[in-house]
């Protein structure tokens, strides 16, 4: 019996000593495996008990932690203006993780980031909680609130506003926008129920910052591209006269033609001046085709397609199809076929001009302040890419001019105020439900001619032709004007 | 028959200095729980550490009086566990706004003044063998009174407790006593039967039918505890005593394999026809598939235990300054994860370590215990505790799967706690009959030293 008594022992300390295995895989050997487990919100609900920083537009905060007495957590995250910032700032919450901003930022505002070490060392030691530092964007708070007022409630429209000697980003704005306080409520069943009314709205996902994350077609503003491309091929200057058919067969596909909306078919032979100020697409396709793929690709790429980038949101990269077709590359030169791109690419378009042909990194961040107002970090502009020469670019800048004064940029003038834009209309091959034929409607330029101050895109999806051109041509009237005071 | 001799040195002043370390322990952690909290309440403070002082030193001087040999350590270890327990549920309390830790030590007091009274009353085990039959019909009334209509409450899908006014037990915690007595009664008496008689077929001794009617009176028992009250944790605690107990008697493995084979027959038959135990089966191995997690009754207990215990890590948070209380149950079910956060790897081993020498010492005093069924209720009684924390363990780990047992002497919950304070009086009780001097005239020879010796049934036995 003593036996038997014996060996149970052995038994029940074998299973204890499994136990304890068990116990110490978890504690030790894959503790970091559970801590990065999608399903663990430790560390997400620790960062809910902390002060969390601020995110800041001129000074003031547009994103803050204040505290609150819901009994889960101490503090509870507020969005001011909600909708002007939404697609900014994203949302930082239990039930709906974080998005934007709120993401990207997360080590500075939590904290955590390395040049905060001494902070949370200093914290430990005397026994306060560790802050996080808060973030200042370059948004110009008045220029944010006119851009997202002015959009029209009913349509799906972006503006940017950069300064394009700094890349700094002034206004970022889009509709339809949603208030992101719905999505950080610290009851997970009401984030849910929020996310879902949210997501119903057509033209709207709080994941997707339409200015950075939704390439679509750019239309004729893409032609800006082909005049550098002409330029720089030296075969043609701004008074080449070209070929202007209202047609032009591009081999399999059908004839590209003329807008009929324009005044393109009322000249046989024009300028290149006067096909840039009308947007004639007939002598680009043939021009295009005469300097071929590998020039224009490499246009492209300098001027940011199919580059990554960051500010330091993440831009999805806007895209320029290769190995085309001969009617599929006409098509994709003038902003159609593949050629998609994001507002934002298409202001880097302008800003490149403005700026003697070099692009200057887009950027949010003004500056990172520590909990003690120390300046941790202060991004310096810095050169993204160098589009073309300053002396194309001064060139282009002039023609740009074109479109304002006599073409198809009329309604967006502004006396007084230098501005150069090109217009663009692309087909989206989207009817609405009467059966009119939809267009995206882009605008994009920069102003003052002589010394610019601004780049401005203006992009609106998914508008019947008539709205679209007077929209983009009114909100860039207004931007101009809300920017210098008009 | 043998017993493992020890010079009969009473070692209550040992026990008294273990004993106030353990104190010193417990008081340490309300310390630790009450000086993290925000409140500079003091009071919970000194009613914790004064009643639990007052209760360990009770049971301390009645062992003076009524068993002054028996083991010096199992009654510090026990008052180290029930205060460990009893700041980690106050702990839990305080992040919670509960207040649970006030019930658990009225419980506690009621648990150890029962014990005093087991003590006391039946001062020598063997009495309890008169009670065979008894115990039996107890174990059945106690497993069945939860499923009286109108009485018995169905709490977390298992149909385990008993409500009276305010008071809400779980009979099933005193039945592994109860059944613990019959087995303990029922081989002693009827081993040498069960060994001998009947056909022998191969190498393995079927037992005559009429000798194992009581036994599968036992087993079908518990099968019914797994089956009717959907209780898996008890379940397997009866499956485990009754195997135990049968190989303590007989020694033979064979009928741990027999036994063994009935649990997978029963465990399989249950994970693939029995709703409750499939889900658990499937919330066990699918543990981290986010749709587990999230569904009702699913695995987000466990796996928010997993994280609790990762973020412990080797060295813990720190008493009262993690977040166990993201776990549900984190005072009963899971206070082993709870105090895997805090106290972290090391912490929970030297708790473990404690439970391992607790069932050590208590099947020490079955080794030492001078007759078979002192020998078989101590084996028994020590099992079911190591059990218990085992398959709670097992089940914090993710090893097996996850059943509603409480830690005993830890988890919040007052039938656990009554049950094993008994036990830990019945266990003293073995250990000082098997460590006091001899008297009279039974001497090492003699092979059946209860007091029913001179019954003709006992004789009969012989």
């Amino acid at each position: 019996m003593n036996q038997a008594i014996k060996r149970v022992w052995i038994a029940l300390t074998m299973m204890f000593v499994i136990c304890l295995a068990g116990l110490s895989y978890i504690q030790f050997f894959s503790s970091e495996k559970l801590a990065e487990n999608s399903l663990n919100k430790r560390q997400l609900f620790r960062e809910f008990d902390l002060p969390r920083g601020a995110i800041l537009v001129d000074g003031k905060p547009i994103a803050e932690s204040v505290p609150t007495d819901d009994g889960q957590f101490t503090y509870q995250r507020r969005y001011n203006d909600p909708q002007q910032y939404a697609h900014l700032t994203g949302y930082y919450s239990l039930a709906n993780g974080s998005t934007h901003l709120e993401s990207e930022l997360n080590d500075w505002l939590t904290g955590s980031s390395s040049d905060l070490v001494f902070d949370r060392l200093t914290a430990m030691f005397t026994g306060q909680t560790a802050e996080g530092a808060s973030v200042e964007l370059t948004i110009d708070g008045e220029l944010q609130k006119q851009a997202y007022e002015m959009i029209p409630d009913d349509l799906e429209a972006t503006i940017v506003v950069t300064d394009p000697k700094t890349g700094d980003i002034l206004a970022m704005a889009s509709k339809p926008s949603y208030d992101p306080n719905d999505l950080a409520v610290h009851s997970t069943s009401a984030a849910a129920e929020n996310m879902k009314e949210l997501t119903s709205v057509s033209g709207l996902s709080p994941y997707v910052n339409p200015a950075i994350d939704t390439p679509i077609w750019p239309g004729s503003t893409f032609k800006i591209l082909n005049v550098v491309a002409a330029l720089e091929s030296g075969e043609y200057d701004r008074t080449t006269e070209l070929q202007n058919p209202n047609s032009l067969d591009v081999g399999s596909g059908p004839p590209l033609t003329n807008f009929s909306a324009g005044i393109c078919d009322r000249r046989p032979t024009a300028t290149l001046d006067f096909i840039f100020t009308q947007s004639c697409n007939t002598p680009f396709g043939a021009m295009l085709l005469d300097l071929g793929e590998k020039p224009f690709s490499d246009v492209a790429e300098r001027f940011g397609f199919g580059q990554q980038l960051e500010i330091p949101l993440s831009v999805r990269p806007s895209t320029f199809p290769e190995n085309r077709t001969k009617d599929q590359f006409a098509r994709a030169v003038i902003g159609q076929d593949d050629t998609k791109a994001t507002p934002l690419e298409m202001n880097m378009v302008a800003m490149a001009i403005a700026n003697d042909g070099v692009i200057m990194q887009p950027n949010l961040v003004k500056k990172v302040v520590a909990p003690d107002l120390r300046v941790i970090e202060e991004p310096k502009p810095k050169a993204f890419s160098t589009a073309t020469t300053p002396e194309i670019a001064n060139e282009v800048a002039d023609m740009m001019a074109g479109p304002v004064a006599s073409g198809t940029a009329m309604n967006a003038r502004v006396p007084g105020v230098d501005l150069r834009a090109k217009t663009g209309t692309a087909q989206t091959g989207r009817e609405d439900a009467n059966g009119t034929a939809l267009f995206n409607s882009w605008m994009t330029g920069f102003a003052p001619g002589d010394d610019p101050q601004v780049a401005i895109t203006i992009a609106i999806h998914d508008v019947p032709y008539n709205t679209g051109h007077n929209t983009a041509g009114s909100l860039m009237k207004k931007m101009t004007e809300a920017v210098f005071n008009k | 028959m043998s017993e493992l001799h020890t010079a009969p040195v009473p070692r209550r002043n040992l026990e008294l200095v273990l004993l106030l370390l353990a104190l010193s322990v417990g008081a340490a952690a309300f310390f630790l729980v009450g000086s993290s909290s925000d409140s500079d309440d003091t009071k919970d403070f000194f009613v914790q550490t004064g009643v639990l002082a007052g209760l360990a030193l009770l049971l301390h001087i009645m062992l003076r009086i009524f068993a002054k040999y028996a083991d010096p350590v199992i009654l510090p270890i026990t008052v180290a566990l029930n205060a460990l327990g009893l700041a980690m549920i106050h702990r839990i309390d305080l992040a919670k706004t509960t207040s649970q830790s006030m019930r658990q030590l009225l419980w506690t007091a009621i648990a150890v003044i029962i014990a005093a009274i087991v003590l006391w009353a039946i001062r020598d085990h063997r009495v309890l063998r008169r009670f065979t039959y008894i115990a039996l019909l107890a174990s059945i009334i106690l497993l069945l009174l939860p499923m009286i209509p109108g009485f018995g409450v169905t709490i977390n899908g298992a149909r385990i407790w008993v409500r009276l006014g305010a008071f809400s037990m779980q009979p099933g915690e005193l039945a592994k006593i109860t059944l613990s007595i019959f087995f303990a009664g029922y081989l002693s008496s009827n081993r040498d039967l069960i060994l001998m008689a009947g056909r022998k077929i191969g190498p393995l001794q079927l037992p005559r039918r009429r000798d194992m009617a009581p036994m599968v009176v036992a087993w079908i028992l518990s099968i019914g505890v797994l089956v009717v009250q959907r209780d898996l944790g008890s379940s397997i605690l009866f499956f485990g005593l009754f195997i135990v107990m049968i190989y303590v008697a007989t020694a033979r493995i064979s009928w741990v394999l027999i036994g063994l084979l009935m649990v997978a027959a029963g465990g399989v038959f249950a994970a693939t026809t029995m709703s409750h135990v499939t889900r658990r089966v499937d919330v066990w191995l699918n543990a981290f598939d986010p749709e587990i997690y999230q569904a009702r009754g699913g695995s987000m207990q466990i796996v928010e235990g997993l994280f609790g215990m990762a973020d412990g890590g080797l060295f813990g948070t720190g008493l009262g300054e993690g977040s166990p209380y993201r776990v549900p149950l984190a005072n009963s079910d899971m206070i082993i994860a709870s105090f895997g956060e805090e106290l972290g790897l090391i912490g929970l081993t030297a708790i473990i370590l404690l439970y391992m020498l607790l069932i050590s010492r208590g099947l020490r005093a079955a080794l030492g215990s001078r007759d078979t069924f002192g020998k078989l209720l101590a084996a028994g009684l020590s099992f079911t505790l190591g059990l218990q924390c085992i398959v709670i363990i097992g089940g914090v780990t993710r090893l097996i799967p996850l059943t509603g047992l409480a830690t005993p002497f830890m988890a919040a919950g007052g039938s656990s706690l009554l049950a094993n304070w008994i036990i830990i009086s019945l266990l003293l009780m073995i250990s000082h009959n098997s460590r006091r001097p001899m008297t009279g005239g039974v001497g090492p020879t003699d092979e059946i030293a209860t007091p029913g010796a001179t019954t003709p049934k006992a004789v009969k036995n012989v």
